[in-house]
């Protein structure tokens, strides 16, 4: 193992240029996937604080008996989706109208008759916030004959929802296309040092080293290669947001989990492209 | 400890190299290949070596059969099996021990034991003195026995040498011939392949074999 090592460190002095080329390809295909992770992150952080505040806004007809609305209030209660229901009456409603719109006071302070209906307004349970789960709870409590209409805010649920797909393709499509092309160029370096060191693989192999011997330094190689991209890409994604994104708006940094699996991705990536270069062109020697 | 049974390699560019060749190579035998170029020497060379598999027939080493050999196993027969070539072969950008530690090294051996080892076969081949100089710094005949030091690594049962002496004098054929038969005086076996029938004519207890157009054409063990 210490020969293989020897020799991978090796190829770092033999050939500077294109193994810099190579980790640089790899530091830039994780960049562009460390960018769209922390938007990816941050967009479900923000769609967790919504989501959180999601709700279920039934309002009732101003005939509903009281009987009837705790009756049903105790059955959406029991909902396996429902974190909490309450009642809000239509004097609550006006008050809470007054006290978030100060702008419409004088308005509201005018009125002789109030305009706000009584409301039922349900929280549901973390986990239980998707459009589906939502738009099913709401019907079900626009069954009951006193609710003249729900509201949900579905279009906006909807829309962050697709936010946080899009941002997640696409770092899956540019990343992975720049990964695609890291690969090729590991490859050609992998390429060039074996058929640099191509007199050494002969000689090798006529004194009865193993192939997996010969394969060895290749591969840590590339693993190397593809671990120093992985750090670069850490430092250049974490400067920009440091630098850049805090200056113009509060952002959170990408959990710990996703920077380890960045650094194994550029690893694997190294290792999977110095593989398949071995392979086969070790074979043409 | 080699055989070739009933052997026939084809290329599919350049046709038969090989047509029918059966004999067998016993322990410490020394054996000279000869023959006009193309005449399937080095061909035949390679097939010990496992380097190449026959298009038909089939070729044991040491026990390992042709037919069977797995690509690990190669390796290790190669380990028993010590190759010079006319060029040499050598790793320019290393001094002469470092070429026969090379050897070592890339089988495994234990790096305390190669320096050891390593100085033991360059006095064998009586280079101990020039163990730093690099093959640019050495002559022919030197080079050709930096060569055979790293053949001899493994304590080979077999030496299989392709032309060793066509890039040398006189004087350092003599010499590298003289090395080869002390090393089969050791107990290797050799197989020679020479174009230097002279050599072959000083040497009358070795053996013969004859090669012409990929075709057996003398063996003196088989007449004896």
């Amino acid at each position: 193992m210490a020969y293989a090592v020897r020799e991978a460190l090796a190829a770092f002095r033999r050939a500077p240029v294109l193994t810099s080329l190579s980790a640089a390809m790899i530091a830039l295909s994780l960049f562009v996937i460390g960018l769209f992770g922390i938007a990816a992150h941050n967009v479900r952080r923000v769609l967790d604080q919504v989501e959180s505040r999601v709700e279920v806004v039934a309002y009732l007809r101003d005939n509903a008996s009281t009987d009837a609305v705790q009756l049903a209030l105790a059955e959406v209660r029991a909902y396996p989706e429902v974190l909490e229901a309450f009642y809000v009456s239509r004097d609550e409603a006006l008050e809470r109208a007054r006290q978030q719109l100060p702008e419409f006071r004088t308005l509201f302070g005018e009125l002789e008759v109030n305009p706000l209906p009584a409301s039922i307004e349900v929280r549901l349970l973390p986990g239980q916030r998707s459009p589906e789960i939502v738009q099913r709870v709401a019907e079900r409590i626009s069954a009951y004959p006193f609710v003249e209409d729900t509201r949900y805010g579905r279009e906006w649920i909807d829309k962050i929802y697709l936010l946080r797909r899009i941002a997640g393709a696409a770092a899956l499509v540019v990343g992975g296309a720049f990964a695609a092309v890291a690969t090729l160029i590991i490859g050609t370096a992998i390429r060039m040092a074996i058929f640099a060191r191509r007199e050494e693989i002969q000689i090798m192999r006529l004194v009865g080293a193993t192939d997996s011997f010969i394969r060895r330094p290749f591969l840590i190689e590339g693993l190397l290669t593809g671990l120093i991209g992985a750090g670069l890409a850490l430092s250049l994604t974490y400067t920009t947001y440091k630098v850049l994104f805090r200056a113009v708006f509060e952002l959170a940094w990408l959990p710990d989990t996703w920077v380890v699996a960045g650094l194994a991705t550029g690893g694997v990536l190294g290792l999977l492209a110095s593989s398949i270069a071995v392979r086969r062109h070790l074979r043409e020697l | 400890m080699i055989r070739f049974e009933h052997v026939f390699k084809e290329y599919p560019r350049s046709g038969l190299a090989l047509n029918d060749v059966t004999f067998q190579i016993r322990k410490a035998e020394f054996c000279f290949l000869t023959g006009h170029s193309g005449a399937g020497k080095s061909t035949l060379l390679r097939l010990i070596h496992m380097a190449e598999r026959p298009t038909r027939g089939e070729v044991l080493v040491s026990g390992y059969s042709s037919t069977k050999i797995r690509s690990r196993e190669i390796a290790l027969l190669r380990r028993k099996i010590g190759f010079v070539f006319q060029d040499f072969r050598l790793l320019q950008n290393r001094t002469a021990a470092e070429n026969v530690a090379f050897a070592l090294e890339v089988t495994g051996a234990p790096r305390g034991a190669i320096r050891s080892r390593v100085s033991k076969l360059l006095a064998q081949v009586g280079l101990a003195s020039k163990s730093e100089a690099y093959p640019s710094e050495l002559s022919g005949g030197e080079q050709q026995r930096v060569a055979v030091a790293r053949a001899l690594a493994h304590n080979p049962m077999v030496l299989l040498a392709d032309e060793p002496t066509g890039n040398l004098d006189e004087r350092a054929t003599r010499g590298i011939f003289e090395l080869f038969r002390s090393i089969n005086a050791a107990g290797t076996a050799i197989v020679m392949a020479t174009h230097n029938l002279d050599l072959v004519r000083s040497a009358p207890t070795c053996r013969v074999i004859e090669l012409d157009h990929g075709t057996v054409v003398y063996d003196s063990g088989r007449e004896s």
